[in-house]
């Protein structure tokens, strides 16, 4: 499944990349693509894995850049 | 001129920054004329320094000594924050050092900043990119807000995606048409240059079809729908759009991973040149002063975010034009195309054929007559222009069958109609007598008996001689590849100059050959097809960048291409490609400028040449740059 999301206070052009690193080693995502520049994210999750892949996702956003918020 | 309009959070960075500078340039004066170090004397004498300047670095860097620490309890070493704080607050450290051995005091100065710089710096890229963001988001402002509904006599107010296939909706003028549409009553122009870049307003009126996304100009319009709104064009583009940034250049991932190894290679090196020239020459304050200098020139900022940037601003700008970009991999590739495969009808054609001459054997309406017959139905260009020219009835009781690459053969008892090229003919045993002019032939004959044969002809369209023109000045080959047979083929081909042409091909052949071509081309060579995405989706697939035109409207082109020209217009292709050119030059510029002052920078500072003032304009002054540089993509194209 494929899902677009906007990113909050996404300050640094780095992170949004180590972000992406960190998010694609995520087991149940198949792609991820952080924007720095539109501030936006794009995910392809295992749908059936959802709910437990979007909380890793957050976690480890928070982990990577603290200031950045999801915007669900 | 545009107002400076600053989020909230830029505001108050902003103020910190102003404040800082003016504290910062009272005690640099002060510092300067009577030295503020001699104000107290004594073995404490720093102090006073000390505290003044912290008060400065506490304004400027509360925030990144606070996000530094997070980000160490998150076990992110090599986070920009960080190395910010080591550099300034070693810079500190080694100020205090050199107070409490004797030696003059300098430092604290240079340590403020370093940190007032560094956030010049980031509140610079966050403004500009937020200002390159928004105005290229405008560009795409093409979203409806709602859709007004004729709902039992009376109109509701909804939600776009709440209005159901036949229902009719009202646009008023000045308002955006949310839902794909045939109008039912009205008559009105409408504005379609956010969708495509024409800037000539469309007239519309009864029984046209309209896409969702113009703006009705001057009256009100009644429109049935035809499309729910996820299928409406708006839709797909809006879904283009915002996923154009999921694939990255080759550019862009090389950024990514130079950056992560750049910076602990440069992290490491700095540890180095603190420890090991000192254990051989002594004199450490200066070799840790130095390694604190490569520390402030370790982020590779200026990089991560100018390359995004002007893709990103390519892309934008390609937008303007009405062409749709589906990512910044294939703005690099179309740069570097140099094989165009044209579909020619539709596409270097205009694809409104038009019945020349009817060569009858004895009455012309005969022979329009049947022809009529069997092409019934069919939406095929050829057909279309038959039935145009007809004006009599048709006779709608045969049965239609339609043989690819042959032409149609109608049958009602033991009449059957044959209508089609030579092959349909010969395939039958029909003698007929063939016409040597140019065009597309299409014969009739009725039970075995040759009736004649009408001559239909397609016009080259105008932009097609200056883009192909283009293309070969810029050493790229174009190949066409066609259905029509081979005396078409080469006329058109003779007329634009065409590198190669393939003609008589059915739609399985065009991917046939087209794969011949991707498998023969050298390892540099990038093939890019250019059809009017009708029946062409395969090829738009296969081909390294997939170009279709006119797609509005048309989904299967949106989704099967790379690239859409959403105007049905040529010069798209020549204008894509220049706005790439120049987008890839200005990607290259700032890898090699950014890269090659950080690396000078750090080689200066090894050998002690320059000081931390210099390593900071290494690291902010080359971002900003770099940026600007960034936004000229979209400067110099009006």
């Amino acid at each position: 499944m494929r899902k677009v999301y906007n990113l909050e206070d996404l300050d640094c052009a780095n992170c949004a990349s180590k972000m992406e690193e960190a998010i694609k080693k995520i087991e149940g995502i198949t792609f991820a693509s952080v924007n720095f520049i539109t501030q936006k994210m794009i995910l392809e999750i295992d749908e059936n894995r959802f709910d437990e892949v979007i909380k890793k996702v957050i976690k480890t956003c928070k982990k990577v850049e603290p200031d950045c918020t999801i915007l669900m | 001129m545009e107002s400076i309009h600053l989020t909230k959070k830029e505001k108050k960075k902003l103020i910190r920054i102003i404040l800082a500078i003016s504290f910062f340039v009272v005690f640099f004066v002060l510092d300067k004329s009577i030295n503020l170090a001699n104000v107290f004397r004594g073995e404490f004498n720093w102090l006073l320094p000390f505290f003044l300047y912290l008060i400065i670095y506490f304004i400027i860097g509360y925030d990144i000594l606070i996000k530094s620490i997070k980000n160490i309890l998150h076990g992110q070493i090599f986070d920009e924050n960080f190395l910010m704080v080591v550099a300034t607050i070693g810079a500190f450290t080694l100020a205090i050092y050199r107070g409490i051995i004797g030696e003059t005091i300098e430092g604290f100065d240079e340590a403020c900043a370093v940190m007032i710089f560094y956030q010049v710096g980031e509140f610079f890229q966050s403004y500009a990119t937020n200002k390159s963001r928004k105005s290229i988001s405008k560009l795409m402002d093409i979203r409806p807000d709602v859709a007004n509904v004729k709902r039992n006599g009376e109109i509701q107010i909804v939600d776009p995606t709440e209005v159901a296939l036949d229902e009719i909706i009202v646009v008023n003028p000045g308002e955006k048409i949310p839902i794909d549409g045939i109008i039912v009553s009205g008559q009105s122009s409408l504005d379609t240059k956010a969708l495509t870049g024409e800037s000539m307003p469309r007239e519309v009126s009864e029984g046209d079809e309209v896409i969702s996304g113009s703006i009705n100009l001057t009256t009100t319009l009644e429109i049935k729908v035809t499309k729910i709104f996820y299928d409406s064009t708006v839709s797909k583009i809006l879904d283009l759009v915002e996923n154009a940034s999921s694939e990255k250049s080759e550019a862009e991932n090389f950024i990514t991973k130079f950056s992560k190894f750049y910076t602990p290679i440069v992290c490491l090196v700095a540890l180095i040149l603190a420890i090991v020239p000192s254990l051989i020459w002594g004199n450490i304050s200066v070799w840790i002063y130095r390694a604190l200098s490569f520390l402030v020139v370790s982020c590779p900022c200026a990089l991560v975010i100018s390359i995004p940037l002007s893709f990103f601003v390519g892309l934008g700008t390609c937008s303007k034009f009405g062409i749709l970009v589906k990512g910044s991999n294939y703005l690099e590739k179309i740069n570097s195309a140099n094989i165009f495969i044209f579909d020619k009808t539709g596409t270097l054609t205009k694809g409104n054929f038009k019945v020349a001459n009817i060569f009858p054997k004895e009455k012309e309406d005969e022979v329009l007559k049947l022809a009529s017959i069997c092409e019934q139905g069919s939406s095929h260009p050829i057909s279309k222009s038959i039935l145009e020219f007809y004006q009599g009835e048709i006779d709608e009781n045969y049965t239609i069958t339609n043989i690819a690459g042959q032409g149609i053969i109608a049958r009602n008892g033991n009449d059957i109609i044959y209508c089609g090229n030579e092959k349909l003919m010969n395939e039958n045993n029909i003698s007929f007598k063939t016409i040597n002019d140019i065009g597309t032939k299409v014969y009739v004959a009725k039970n075995q008996e040759f009736v004649g044969s009408i001559l239909i002809l397609d016009e080259i369209k105008q932009e097609a001689f200056e883009v192909i023109t283009d293309l070969k000045d810029n050493n790229c080959k174009a190949i066409m590849l066609t259905g029509d047979n081979e005396i078409v083929a080469k006329n058109v081909s003779m007329q634009l100059g065409l590198t190669e042409y393939k003609s008589s091909l059915l739609p399985e052949d065009k991917v046939v050959e087209t794969k011949k071509i991707i498998d023969t081309k050298n390892k540099n060579d990038v093939v890019c097809f250019v059809g009017d995405g009708i029946n062409d989706a395969p090829v738009l697939m296969l081909s390294d960048v997939g170009i279709s035109m006119g797609g509005v409207g048309s989904d299967a082109a949106i989704e099967a291409s790379d690239i859409v020209l959403m105007k049905d217009d040529l010069k798209g292709i020549s204008l894509a490609k220049k706005i790439a050119k120049k987008t890839m030059s200005i990607v290259f510029q700032n890898i090699i400028f950014s890269i090659s002052i950080k690396f000078a920078i750090l080689l200066l500072t090894a050998f002690g040449i320059t000081n931390m003032w210099l390593a900071v304009f290494g690291d902010v002054g080359v971002a900003v740059l770099a940026i600007l540089n960034a936004m000229r993509v979209n400067l110099k194209q009006k």
